[in-house]
């Protein structure tokens, strides 16, 4: 039997404010335990919460790069469960009426694009953290009251796949509009999806469960593939799926149930009576309008246009705002933007994932880049050396020009030099010689490498490869 | 002349003119203390030599803080077992104000626990009696405070009112209490019962120190997002104008059935004075008035319950000794933590906001608050101010009522609709019953509005004499 794959995911994001939500505590990431606290953050009886208006500035300016609706009225509600790392036993949250609701996230499927569904998103505090000990637990309450965004899609997530390029395109979003730093690691962003299978072409969503605990998106789509598995081998198996919540285990692969539905919390939601509800005014959306960046998707359409780039070269440039900025700026100095994105996502990209470099951090000033691809238009060196050429540009932080003088990297244009090397080629490659000779074009190739070798890839190679022609071909 | 029978701003006056030291005033507290205390059981938090060493440093008048206030470095227990011990971190933002004026803070007074209560008989410390007879309760939960300030104990005090517990006790034991509007004064450092209804304010000797209170405390504060950014006029000028042509209202509602045939009386005679000073009273209607018990105690014990989780032996106050798990911890803690009526109102609130009974309950409550709001919102299109008893009955036994919560409940009946509506009331003394218990007269106003009740009180009090009368003890 073939089953549908159904995703939801919520995501938990930590937006870049200087202070806490509902007080004037530093957000600073790494201080010592339980030093960036205060009665309010700490829950401490008569103490009361004062909201941070950056944060839900924040908060919409994700909205609106969302294409939400954003409430008109901002209201918050508690959220009651007892648990230690959470000192009021309630959080402060908006319930009834989030933030924002009903956007949209596209996603990038081959040559196709696919729309997900915002349902919801909404503000809220987070909680402080707990550390086990062997027969105690501590508790580290710098992280109460950090502003939390929790997005929430509807579940229109077809695949472990579509989920991972869900959360790309979201980070891709998030990152534009410099809200937070989106650091799964460091917990500034963090993901639980909810996942349920059914047959083809039925209507009814099948029973859920909700999976926590992946901390990077790799292991968002890995977890989501085994749940799949193992939800599927239990219906075929003719079982049913509990509905319950799972957390997944990096360290052996799998999700392990963590507490049924039975056990699921009572929330009690109550208008928080600490924060009266106010209006979002009318001008200071407009003003955050104002001041949104050019988003992936406009800027992909942009690029597509203005430097005929392919879709998919495009979507790829403009996934990192930094990369698409530096895309620009060498635009600017070069005639042939089609090569400009040969070499970002060919050699660039490479390096950076190699090196685990982020744009920011690349040694590589847009200058410094074009002067190299216009040596290469010009003959000066070869596209090969090229390669070369530009880790030695990024490593020392030097111009194309220097280097290439000091290492005598220029292009052997000139026919003597060229015809020493092919001689020699000649003469110790007698097997390809004849195999050509026989016939054989492709034996041409071969040779041609071995002159490269010579000259340690500085050989013009059109003017080689005519040379090493006429030779083969005089000798017959 | 007994220092601790005068008002504050008598004593104020003394102070200017020096012929008064601050430490004459605290002493003649003390002296008080010493005599009375035992009997009455006021005070939950006393520190004598702390209270002389700082009246020698100061110069502004000692004044006593309810338990559910707080002072930082200085226990604040709301007169619970589960905050054993707690000395919180910072100080209110009432207390910031008294400090500012110098006032001498002398310590905390006895209340019902987290203010559940309407007799102070819940108090971990144990109850407190009325001055005006030691057999009986003197109200509740500001009792403590009403107590020591009829009892000559404190020159005046802080008390808390989340559906009457300021003007119920003041009335009950023959002093002023005033709950100011809702967002009128700071809430911020007020261990909450009901956040949406609670308000701090003054009980005093008199009117004037009424309005002399309220002046210090009341004004916007960033630290409470629910507190209103709204001039606060100069009261104690202002109330000295008299009633001429006031209209006031006198809603039927507040004439029931199995009242005390004294209360009304008094009650009856009182608005003659007011009209004979000139302002003209006239039967109105708040006809939603009956709801207005069974809508507090399900909206005050739904934030309650909200407001209460926190005391969860995590991070102060009482942690259980026989704990075995985490679960075990918040069980324990809170079984050992809080007394009947806390568990009671806990339990109460977390049903009405469960799953399934939300709409039924607590949705329902806010709808009919918000009829109740526009009840009052009508009747002071036509009226200035609304005059009605405190309390239906003067101050009962000790013991009578507290194994019959329902019929304690009853007797905020008269309170509940001003925190409900967020609107201002106050309660002046206006007589006695057969059996010498004081009475009390409630006035209630438009909101921010309290000029015009403290001016009605003020007129009223000054042509009567029952403000000068002091219980024998």
């Amino acid at each position: 039997m073939s089953y549908e794959i159904v995703i939801g995911l919520e995501v938990h994001l930590q937006l870049n404010t200087k202070s806490k939500v509902f007080c004037g505590c530093s957000t600073d990431f790494g201080s010592e335990p339980n030093t960036q606290v205060c009665p309010v953050c700490l829950g401490f009886p008569g103490s009361l919460p004062v909201l941070n208006r950056r944060a839900l500035e924040l908060g919409a300016k994700v909205a609106i790069a969302l294409k939400c609706q954003i409430a008109k009225k901002i209201r918050f509600d508690r959220k009651n469960y007892f648990y230690p790392d959470l000192p009021k036993d309630y959080q402060i949250s908006q319930f009834n009426q989030p933030l924002a609701q009903r956007g949209n996230i596209a996603i990038i499927l081959g040559e196709k694009e696919k729309n997900i569904r915002v349902r919801r998103v909404h503000l809220e505090e987070d909680t402080g953290k707990l550390f086990h000990q062997k027969d105690s637990s501590l508790i580290d309450f710098n992280r109460s009251g950090m502003p939390l965004l929790e997005i929430v899609s509807e579940p229109d997530i077809s695949s472990p796949e579509e989920a991972y390029l869900y959360l790309t395109a979201l980070k891709s979003i998030l990152e534009y509009i410099d809200v937070s730093d989106c650091n799964m690691e460091e917990g500034s962003l963090r993901c639980d999806a909810n996942i349920s299978l059914r047959k083809k072409g039925e209507k009814e969503l099948g029973v859920k469960t909700e999976i926590k605990n992946m901390n990077s998106f790799r292991g968002v789509k890995l977890a989501l593939e085994y749940e799949a598995v193992r939800q599927k081998d239990v219906l075929e198996e003719g079982g049913k799926i509990r509905q319950e919540t799972r957390l997944y285990n990096p360290g052996k692969g799998v999700t392990e149930p963590m507490r049924s539905k039975e056990e699921a919390h009572d929330y009690r939601y109550f208008p928080e009576p600490d924060l009266a509800p106010f209006d979002f005014g009318e001008d200071i959306l407009k003003t955050i309008e104002k001041d949104m960046p050019e988003l992936p998707e406009p800027k992909k359409n942009r690029f597509i246009k203005d430097y005929g780039l392919s879709n998919y070269d495009a979507g790829v440039i403009v996934s990192d705002r930094e990369t698409a900025d530096y895309f620009e700026r060498c635009a600017k100095l070069y005639k042939n933007p089609k090569i400009i994105a040969n070499w970002l996502m060919g050699d660039i990209l490479a390096y950076m994932k190699e090196k685990s470099v982020h744009m920011r951090d690349l040694n590589l000033k847009p200058e410094r880049l074009s002067g190299m691809l216009k040596m290469i238009d010009s003959g000066a060196i070869t596209g090969k050396i090229a390669k070369t050429l530009l880790i030695e540009m990024i490593q020392t932080g030097r111009g194309p020009e220097d280097i290439v003088k000091e290492k005598g990297l220029e292009q052997i244009t000139d026919a003597d030099s060229l015809e020493i090397a092919i001689r020699e080629v000649i003469s110790e490659n007698p097997k390809s010689v004849e195999d050509f000779k026989g016939g054989k074009d492709s034996a041409i190739m071969f040779l041609m490498g071995k002159v490269m070798q010579k000259t340690k890839g500085r050989a013009n190679p059109n003017k080689a490869n005519e040379m090493l022609r006429k030779r083969l071909k005089g000798d017959a | 002349m007994d220092l601790y029978n005068l008002t504050a701003h008598e004593l104020a006056s003394l102070l200017t003119k020096r012929e008064l030291l601050p430490i004459d005033i605290c002493n003649s507290n003390i002296d008080r203390i010493n005599g009375v205390e035992k009997s009455i059981n006021a005070l939950a938090h006393f520190d004598k030599g702390l209270a002389l060493e700082r009246s020698k440093a100061l110069n502004g008048l000692p004044i006593f803080i309810k338990d559910n206030i707080c002072v930082k470095d200085e226990l604040t227990t709301c007169s619970s077992k589960i905050l054993k011990g707690f000395k919180p971190p910072y100080s209110a933002t009432v207390i910031n104000k008294l400090t500012k004026e110098n006032s001498v803070l002398m310590g905390k007074t006895n209340m019902d626990e987290f203010a559940f209560g309407s007799s102070t008989e819940t108090s971990f410390y144990g109850p407190t009696r009325n001055p005006w007879d030691l057999d009986r309760i003197p109200g509740g939960s500001s009792g403590g405070s009403a107590a020591a300030v009829s009892a000559g104990e404190a020159v005046w005090a802080l008390g808390s009112d989340t559906g009457g517990s300021i003007r119920q006790p003041a009335g009950l034991c023959g002093v002023v209490g005033l709950k100011p509007t809702y967002g009128r004064v700071s809430r911020y450092g007020l261990i909450a019962f009901a956040s949406s209804l609670d308000q701090i304010g003054p009980i005093t000797r008199d009117v004037e120190d009424s309005a002399m209170l309220l002046k210090i405390i009341a004004g916007h504060d960033s630290m409470d997002s629910t507190s209103a950014d709204i001039p606060v006029p100069d009261y104690v000028s202002l109330i000295k104008k008299d009633i001429k042509g006031m209209r006031i209202g006198i809603p039927k509602e507040y004439f029931i059935e199995g009242m005390d045939k004294d209360v009304k009386a008094a009650v009856l005679e009182a608005i003659k004075k007011l009209e004979s000073l000139g302002a003209l009273c006239e039967d109105t209607s708040l006809p939603h008035t009956e709801y207005a018990v069974a809508v507090y105690y399900v909206v005050a014990t739904a934030e309650a319950s909200s407001n209460l989780a926190r005391f969860d032996g995590v991070q102060y106050g009482l942690r259980s000794e026989k704990i075995k798990s985490m679960i075990d911890m918040y069980k324990k803690t809170r079984q050992e933590g809080f007394g009947d009526e806390a568990k009671r109102r806990i339990i109460l609130g977390t049903f009405a906001l469960s799953s399934g009974y939300y709409d039924a309950y607590y949705l329902k409550a806010l709808k009919v608050r918000t009829l109740i709001k526009r009840d009052f919102d009508e009747a002071f299109k036509k009226f200035d101010a609304i005059v009605t008893p405190t309390s239906p009955t003067p101050a009962f036994k000790i013991g009578e009522k507290i194994s019959d919560p329902l019929t304690m409940y009853l007797s905020d009946i008269f309170t509940i609709s001003a925190n409900l509506a967020g609107i201002p009331g106050i309660s002046v003394p206006c007589g006695f019953t057969k059996n010498n218990l004081p009475i009390g007269l409630q006035v209630l106003g438009k909101p921010f509005d309290e000029e015009t009740i403290l001016r009605v009180a003020y007129n009223y009090e000054q042509n009567t004499e029952w403000h000068k009368k002091r219980p024998k003890l």
